[in-house]
Order: structure tokens, then sequence, then C-alpha cells
């Protein structure tokens, strides 16, 4: 499939899909979870909420990158605790879909919101009358109401976290094989003597993915829209 | 089945107070727009929580600021038929006319759910969704999807006010079986005179919160 790259390159696209795809998953269910909270419900503190889901978007990444390494490096305080259990984020991949997950949740968030916000929440009310709890109304009613928001929040996550830069090098290096994904890779080519060509490749590959995940996501959130409107 | 009502409830320009009863057959809530008439039923449905009062059906206290009870609307077996239908869009006639049963995990009755098909004459429609209904045939939805909910009591707010005269005169005729076939309390809000002549077996108007008699 990725004969046209070289060996270093394919290593690099994969790992970053890996990262892209678990970044994602990982991040879907807290993300839903935040949006319906942010769309639905007032409670105190609801607006630092939302600034601090908004917060990556705004700040450099390398801020990002290096508050990621403050909490979850392995001298930090969530980072030495996880370690007790084996998990480590510090220079490994785990930690770059850590930093890719966190720079694309505003993203997420936001797409989910407004899915949420444009279901008539009416609806939810109907369901209540007829006896749905709250766990019901969610999986039976806001969620698939929801499923065009979630789409395109997702693929646009996924393409964020493809492209994930300034946070993931701060926090975990750029180590081949590890945490060496494409945006490392073709900074990593850009510095050495004849790597311009690998560069090159993957920086066209890289506006191709990014390209076909944004017209991926237009065209699937308006198909789902339409087979969840039934029209 | 008896509805008792007695409650309060306040606004910044008014406020609402209602003690009336309500036994089998349609009462008709009528006034003039701002009289309380949403509010009340609203109420009933658990959807707002009144201020102050009770509210019974056959000795199964739904509110009670006293005995601070607030049964919540999901728990009342309250059947509320809206203005604008409120079907589920990503759901076939059929899901919607069933997913009360499934809501309250009780088998699907289909007996029952064959006599609402009938009645209501939805057979053709079962497989399609609310966005293809026209605004009649998805009130009809809305009235089988009651039904079929077995409720301790409905309620109605303005079912008819968004149609035609010509699907008013379509519709009718299925709340008058609705009436008779179910024993059960129906409030049913409305200010049109030729449809409250035509259903209500009681009728209360409300005017400036209060109840006129």
């Amino acid at each position: 499939m990725f004969d046209w790259l070289s060996p270093q390159e394919t290593e690099a696209v994969l790992l970053s899909m890996r990262v892209a795809a678990w970044s994602t998953i990982m991040s879907l269910p807290l993300g839903i979870w935040v949006a319906w909270l942010l769309a639905r419900k007032n409670f105190v503190g609801k607006q630092l909420i939302n600034g601090l889901v908004h917060l990556p978007l705004i700040l450099p990444p390398v801020v990002t990158g290096y508050l990621l390494l403050m909490l979850f490096g392995t001298q930090g305080p969530i980072g030495g605790f996880l370690q007790q259990f084996g998990i480590v984020f510090a220079f490994s991949w785990t930690g770059a879909v850590l930093a890719a997950g966190v720079m694309a949740f505003p993203l997420m968030v936001r797409a989910i919101r407004l899915s949420i916000e444009s279901a008539d929440a009416r609806l939810e009310e109907a369901a209540k009358t007829l006896g749905a709890s709250n766990t019901q109304r969610f999986f039976v009613i806001t969620l698939p109401l929801a499923l065009p928001g979630i789409i395109t929040g997702s693929i646009l996550a996924f393409a964020k976290a493809l492209g994930e830069f300034g946070a993931t090098i701060t926090f975990v290096s750029n180590i081949p094989g590890e945490t060496r994904t494409i945006p490392s890779a073709i900074y990593a080519f850009m510095q050495v003597p004849g790597g311009e060509d690998s560069a090159m490749r993957l920086v066209v590959l890289a506006i191709f993915v990014s390209m076909a995940a944004l017209i991926l996501s237009e065209w699937l959130a308006k198909r789902v829209a339409q087979v969840v409107d039934g029209r | 089945m008896t509805l008792q009502v007695d409650l309060t409830h306040h606004f910044p320009d008014f406020t609402l107070r209602a003690v009336f009863e309500a036994s089998c057959g349609l009462t008709a809530i009528c006034g003039p727009s701002g009289a309380g008439k949403t509010t009340l039923i609203n109420a009933l449905a658990g959807l707002i929580e009144p201020d102050d009062g009770r509210i019974e059906i056959n000795q199964r206290v739904l509110f009670s600021k006293i005995d601070k009870i607030h049964v919540p609307t999901e728990k009342r077996r309250v059947g509320y038929i809206f203005q604008d239908a409120r079907l589920f869009p990503h759901l076939t006639v059929r899901q919607n006319l069933t997913v009360g049963s499934w809501f309250r995990h009780q088998p699907i009755d289909s007996h029952q759910l064959a006599h609402a098909i009938e009645i209501l004459g939805l057979s053709h429609l079962l497989a399609r969704r609310p966005a293809t209904l026209s605004g009649g045939e998805k009130q009809r939805v809305a009235i089988g999807r009651v039904m079929l909910s077995e409720p301790d009591f409905i309620l109605a707010d303005e079912p008819l006010s968004s149609l035609d005269l010509a699907r008013k005169l379509e519709i009718i005729p299925y709340f008058e079986r609705l009436r008779d076939e179910t024993r059960i309390p129906i409030l049913y809000v409305s200010h049109q005179h030729e449809e409250i002549q035509r259903l209500a077996t009681k009728t209360l108007t409300l005017n400036g919160g209060q109840l006129v008699p």
C-alpha cells in the first residue's frame, strides 16, 4: 500500500494512524459526555469547563505539551500515580495518543455539542412522558439525533490527531518507531541533508489525508443527518 | 379513575390557582392565551414543579408540597399529546407506537397494538418515518403512542391547533374514540368552541390564572 514510501516513512504513517485512531476512540466517550453537559445542563463552573475544553485550541501547543509533561511525566502527580499500575505516557506512543487526544478534544466537543443543541430538547420531554429514564432518553433519543455531529467530530479529531506536532514533540519527543508521527518525521527529515524528498512525500500525504477527512466528514454528516431525520 | 388537583403556581405577573377534580371522560380546559393552561397541564405532567398544592390520581400522590413529594414525569404514567406531535424522527411509525412499552420494560401487547393501528388507520404507515407524514397522520400516531403507553390520565395541549380545518375534522373522531374507549381522565386544552362542544364531557375555564365557574 505504501510502496512509494521508504520504510521509515511508512513507519511514521502507520504510527500516526495508530495514534490518531486510539486518541479518537479513547476521547469519544468523554467528548460526548462533556458536549452533552455543555449543551443540556446548567451548573456552576460551566464556563470554566467550557474554557478548559477550548484551551488547547488557543494555547501554544508547546505550552500544552509542557503541561502534559508536568502532569503526566514520570515525576508528575498523575504520571507518577499511574506508573504504579504500569501505565506510562512519557516518551511512549501512548503519550502521543494522550497529546493528540487533548489537542483534538475541542474540535470533537464543538461538533458534538452543536448537534446535541440542534436536536430538539422537546423530544426528550416527550420521551419522559412515555416513561423513559434518563439513561434511556440519552441512548434512544439524544445520542441517535446527535449522530451526525458525533461522526463529524470524530473524523475532525482523527485528522487533527494525525497532524498534531507541537504538544506531541514537547511531551514525548521524536523517537523513531515510538513517537515519530508524520509531522515529527517531516520535521526530522528537514533537519538532515538529503531528507527533502522524504519530507515532501509526507507533506503531500498529510495534505491529501486532511482534505479527504474534511470532505468525508461533511459528506457523511449530511448523509447521516438525512438518514436520522428520515427524509 | 379520578384526578384530584389543587395547585398554586406564581408568575411575575399573575398567580395560577387551580382546584378541580377530573373523572373519566374529557375535561376541556379553555381560556384566553396566557391564562395558564399549558402551565397547568405541564404541572400535572411533572414537567414543571408547582409552588404549592397537591395532585393525586386514584389516591396515588403525584405531587404534594407538604409531604415533599414530586413524582418525576417518567413515573407518573401520564400520556401527553403535544400540539406539534413530537414524534421521534429517527424511528418508524411502528417504533414510535411501541417505544413507550420498551421504555417501561413491558412486553408489547400485540392485540392492543393491532387495535390501535386499526382504529387510527395507521396500517399503511407503519414502516414510514415521521418526516414523510402529513400533520393529521402525525397526530394520529401521537394519539396511538399515548393509548399504547397505558397511562392513568391523558393530557392534550391544543392538539389540533396546528392543523387546517379539514384535518381537524379528520382527527376529532379519533379523540371521541379515545374518550369513549379509555376509562381514564383526559384533560384537553383548547380555545376552539366547536372542538370543546363535540368532545368535552366537562369544561373548565381559566382566566388570568383563576378557574372561572
